[in-house]
């Protein structure tokens, strides 16, 4: 089925074993350190307002923007004290998990 | 009343009710490829085997007029049968009454079948098919659902459950079939999910279609959900047919001997296994070189295929296999496999099922994903499943067994009755690659032609230890046998394994890694 037939380079402990792949194997994406200078969104949803623009200086637990969820008002906080170097969405934007919405400087 | 004007109304009555939703909505079901409820009992079940009870019930929900309402059997038929002389009980939720709606009498019919099972001691088949809580029965529906989970639950592991997805199977209604042993799904026809693919629109904004949400293949392939594929209602009933030849009644009992066949001379134990321990080959050959008529009824093909499950005959007898693929990820255990073998190896306990374990894997899955979706806590599941189970237990180690993967895999140390080793068996912390470049790292990086001295450090870690022979000094393995006699160690180990008691610490119950 969706595994691929195919024989693969696989290593584990410096052995090179010859082997197909899962396709949970193939999916599995590469792992990033979190980037403390983006804002993410934590949940699938709507941007419902937003606080602040680029070159904007924030204080810790000022309010960025409202992401709307499961039917709740997510008010989205700084978790620094910073200057807001770009903002990706706007009102009304569909946003997926994990995607950038603001970024400091 | 005269007895005919009697049994003319007698007639009419069952007539009507053995009608189900009535020809439109037959048609209906019939255009959708689904067969009608009662043709799927009928097929799967022996020929006039099936005795039908509770014909005549009939909802008592009065809002929203459903009292001017009759609901033939209340959308669910449910009874007793036979599948090759093998006494079962069944339900079958009939989909052209009502949408298959789950009322309380509905449930209630279900709950009484699975009463009369747990009481008989015998097979519980489930024929899904319902659009789910019956709406207008408002709480009354939801009580029915949790009535049956909660038989689900208190018949686990003493009678085997079948659950069979033919139609929708969603929200509440998937933790029946999730509290089973044996879930069978059906391309185009079962779909189940917990929300579906409307609700995660609005909520999440997500487009999914019904198939690539809860289809067959994604239960068998990426969920792991669902134990058997098939590509049609028949061939999905002759695979149920084919898996009640191998389990028990209940756990009180054995399941059935059946005639000793030999293995099909095609496949050759001594052919199967490549030289270099590097080199894949499929463990299902290796299975089908040991066990009666090589066949081999595998359990989950299509999800976490580096670890393969199935039952299998010796000498006539059920045992259940849990075999490393080295043909997938070269065998290592994972978290998806980890909770695939666990999960049956307690059904093997539970039903005196013996375990025949044929090991060939370099270890665990490294990765940020696996360690971060909780690979110590899953894995454990399977160290867990193997301790616990007091039934025979018999493993066989073919070529890699190595670190964490090795202990995993029921070695003596987690209470094998038996572990024997071919020749070809390497038995050491790791890989001879991975151990010389740690415990030689220093004269490896001084040297002048540090490849070389590599290559000499491997050669003399191989030659050291990737042999079964330490383990055997050690008693950690107990008898080095050759492939040729394979099937006549482990027929033996299990026919004096029979009356095998293992005491354990009085409990009420272990707390496994769930």
């Amino acid at each position: 089925m969706s595994d691929s037939e195919k024989l693969r380079t696989f290593i584990i402990d410096d052995t090179e074993y010859t082997t197909r792949y899962t396709g949970k194997y193939e999916r599995r994406t590469s792992y990033t350190p979190p980037n403390p200078k983006h804002v993410l969104a934590f949940i699938p949803g709507v941007i419902q307002e937003v606080h602040v623009t680029p070159g904007q200086k924030v204080r810790w637990g000022d309010s960025l923007l409202v992401l709307e969820a499961m039917k709740m008002k997510n008010d989205v906080t700084a978790d620094i004290d910073g200057t807001i170097k770009s903002v990706s969405v706007k009102k009304g934007d569909r946003v997926m998990k994990k995607q950038l919405l603001i970024e400091y400087e | 009343m005269s007895l005919a004007s009697q049994m003319m109304e007698f007639f009419r009555r069952k007539s009507k009710a053995v009608g189900g939703g009535g020809e439109k909505a037959i048609q209906k079901q019939v255009a959708m490829g689904k067969l009608t409820a009662r043709d799927r009992i009928t097929s799967l079940l022996d020929d006039a085997s099936f005795h039908e009870y509770d014909l005549f019930v009939e909802h008592k929900c009065s809002d929203f007029n459903m009292d001017k309402k009759q609901l033939a059997a209340d959308g669910v038929i449910t009874g007793t049968g036979k599948i090759s002389g093998f006494p079962i009980c069944v339900y079958a939720q009939d989909f052209t009454v009502a949408g298959g709606s789950l009322g309380l009498m509905h449930a209630r019919k279900i709950t009484k079948i699975m009463d009369h099972a747990m009481k008989l001691g015998l097979p519980l088949i489930g024929i899904n098919d319902s659009g789910g809580a019956r709406i207008q029965e408002g709480v009354n529906s939801l009580a029915g659902y949790g009535e049956i989970f909660y038989r689900n639950t208190q018949a686990s592991g003493v009678i085997p459950q079948i659950s069979v997805i033919l139609g929708p199977c969603a929200g509440g209604a998937v933790y029946s079939p999730a509290l089973t042993d044996f879930v069978f799904v059906v391309e185009n026809i079962s779909k189940m999910f917990i929300t579906g693919p409307e609700v995660i629109k609005t909520v999440l904004g997500e487009e999914i279609s019904m198939e690539d949400l809860g289809g067959a293949r994604v239960h068998t392939e990426i969920s792991g959900n669902a134990h058997f594929y098939a590509r049609s209602e028949q061939e999905c009933f002759e695979q149920i047919k084919k898996l009640v030849t191998f389990i028990p009644w209940n756990n009180r009992k054995r399941p059935d001997s059946f005639p000793p066949k030999p293995p099909r001379p095609e496949f050759d134990p001594e052919n199967i296994i490549p030289v270099n321990p590097r080199q894949p080959y499929d463990v299902r050959d290796l299975i089908r070189s040991i066990c009666d008529d090589s066949d081999f009824f595998e359990i989950q093909e299509h999800w976490a295929a580096n670890i393969v499950i199935g039952f299998a005959r010796l000498n006539g007898e059920t045992v259940g296999v849990v075999g490393n693929q080295p043909l997938v990820l070269a065998g290592v255990l994972d978290v998806d496999s980890s909770d695939k073998a666990a999960r049956f190896i307690r059904f093997c306990d539970a039903f005196n099922i013996p375990l025949i374990t044929l090991v060939d894997l370099p270890g665990y899955l490294p990765g940020v994903d696996q360690e971060h979706a909780g690979v110590i806590r899953h894995g454990a599941k399977i160290l867990y499943a193997y301790s616990e189970a007091s039934v025979p237990k018999v493993t066989v180690i073919l070529r890699k067994a190595y670190g964490g993967g090795y202990i995993a895999m029921c070695s003596r140390h987690l209470g094998a009755d038996f572990v024997f080793a071919w020749p070809s068996a390497e038995i050491a912390v790791m890989g001879p690659e991975g151990a010389a470049n740690i415990i030689f790292r220093q004269e490896i990086a001084t040297a002048d032609d540090p490849d070389a001295v590599r290559q000499a450090k491997v050669q003399e870690y191989t030659e050291k230890f990737a042999n079964p022979y330490i383990a055997a000094a050690n008693g950690h393995v107990d008898a080095v046998i050759g492939p040729q006699e394979t099937r006549e160690f482990l027929i033996h180990a299990i026919e004096i394994s029979r009356d095998k008691n293992d005491v354990r610490p009085q409990k009420k119950h272990g707390i496994p890694p769930f």
